[in-house]
């Protein structure tokens, strides 16, 4: 029976990390169902793209299935954390700001691609490349008339 | 039936539950290995749980077929930790549980890169009749395996395993090459092992309709590994190498299949492996469990 006293305090320890880590992510303390304070810092790793990913052009710009394939896929992998309508949960902020609909397609493929991994986004580049350029088509479709114009990148 | 049992059992249950009630199954985009790692990382707060078969052939004894049970946990998006559980079947031997095992794996770099580093750390305890060949080592062999169970369970084995998994993905494929190197604690030498693989989607774009058998839910791709010796003989001499391909199939329901038929590549390698599994992805479990000691509604 040692293994598996042995077995269950592992279990025990790994249902604590969760529990743990499940309040630190709460720490925000909001209501239930609210969505996040708006706050810019989160926004601000968009900035931090090269300048020659923030170039690239949608490869599948005029692809009249990418927004419905793109939807598809925000539901499976990201409306967990952003919500189903990217509007934004506790977890991850929204994607309807102008700081992300303003922003160019190759900058977000770029922050998909990459993550944010310090603070809990993960790298997406396991998807295939031209689903990430879906699902930039599909986020950039919620926006409707948000400004095409987006801030140079700070320079170092 | 002991506390210990009865405790296994609640914590059985308990996952149970979870899986069936969990509300929001996420489609599992994974490679399909069995051995390989890749450095995709389990996503934060998401559990994955896991069982997979190993059928493997046995000369100069009876077949074996081995199976393990996985709990794979997004602590954070640079950190990935598992719990497995192992048993086997030997056939007109017996049935035993083998051990168990946790597993660790630590995104190095930030960001994405042409080659990613993720480090592996794993303690195992188990003993010796574990057969489930989660990774070549050493001078592992298939005659280590003509041993009954009665006898081989009694040696018991507590081993440390680290690897470094480099991974990179190019036009929609994966490769990757794990290191590993291993060590029993009890005095053993360090043993080295290795494992490769590729794979690919069939379908790089998504269709734009729901569907199960899209080719984009499919993932073929190859694997190899094997041992390379200890600390004092290392090489390819008395070790054993398998070929492997692979075949991920991914479904919308959540759920997600894999199958691979391996093959020995020397005479120090069982001929046939026969591998297989299920895997069904939990999306925000910490959440729950955060929820069930308090936390946010």
């Amino acid at each position: 029976m040692k293994p598996i006293a042995t077995a269950l305090s592992v279990c025990a320890s790994l249902l604590a990390v969760s529990v743990v880590l499940g309040h630190s992510g709460n720490s925000d303390k909001l209501p239930a169902a609210a969505a996040p304070k708006y706050d810019p810092v989160i926004y601000a790793e968009l900035q931090k793209a090269p300048e020659k990913a923030r170039n690239r052009p949608n490869p599948l710009e005029n692809d009249p299935d990418a927004v419905a394939a793109g939807a598809i896929l925000f539901e499976r992998h990201c409306a967990e954390c952003h919500g189903k309508s990217a509007e934004g949960t506790h977890k991850a902020p929204s994607l309807l700001v102008p700081e992300v609909q303003s922003a160019k397609p190759g900058t977000l493929f770029w922050l998909i691609t990459n993550g944010v991994v310090r603070k809990k986004m993960p790298v997406w580049s396991k998807l295939p490349e031209p689903q990430r350029w879906q699902l930039v088509r599909y986020i950039k479709s919620l926006g409707g008339s948000a400004p095409a114009a987006e801030s140079p990148a700070p320079t170092p | 039936m002991t506390l210990v049992c009865r405790l296994a059992l609640v914590f059985l249950l308990f996952l149970w539950v979870l899986w069936v009630f969990s509300p929001a199954p996420a489609l599992a985009q994974e490679n399909p290995y069995f051995v390989a790692y890749d450095h995709y990382l389990e996503e934060p707060g998401n559990l994955e749980i896991e069982y997979f078969s190993t059928f493997g052939t046995q000369r100069g004894a009876n077949d074996f077929h081995a199976f393990w049970g996985e709990f794979e946990y997004g602590a954070t998006a640079w950190w990935t930790t598992e719990f497995y559980l192992d048993g086997q079947t030997t056939f007109n031997d017996s049935t035993i549980f083998t051990g168990f095992r946790w597993e660790n794996r630590f995104r190095v770099l930030k960001r994405e890169h042409f080659i990613n580093p993720v480090l592996y750390v794993e303690y195992e305890n188990k003993n010796g009749a574990d057969k489930i060949l989660k990774e070549g080592e050493g001078h592992d062999v298939e005659s280590d395996f003509l041993v009954s169970n009665a006898v081989a369970r009694k040696d018991h084995i507590h081993e440390v395993e680290l690897k470094l998994i480099l991974s990179s993905t190019f036009k929609g494929w994966n490769f990757t090459e794990n290191t590993l190197a291993a060590k029993n604690l009890s005095n053993s030498p360090w043993e080295f092992g290795y494992a490769l693989g590729a794979s690919r989607p069939l379908a790089l774009k998504a269709a734009a309709k729901r569907c199960t058998f899209c080719r984009q839910n499919f993932i073929g791709g190859v694997e190899m590994y094997g041992g390379l010796g200890d600390r004092h003989s290392f090489g390819l001499h008395d070790t054993s190498h398998y070929l492997a391909p692979v075949l991920g199939w991914n479904l919308p329901s959540g759920w997600a299949l894999r199958i691979s038929p391996g093959f020995g590549l020397n005479d120090n390698s069982h001929q046939f492996l026969m591998r297989w599994g299920v895997t069904r992805e939990i999306t925000g479990f910490g959440s729950m469990v955060s929820r069930l000691f308090g936390g946010r509604k």
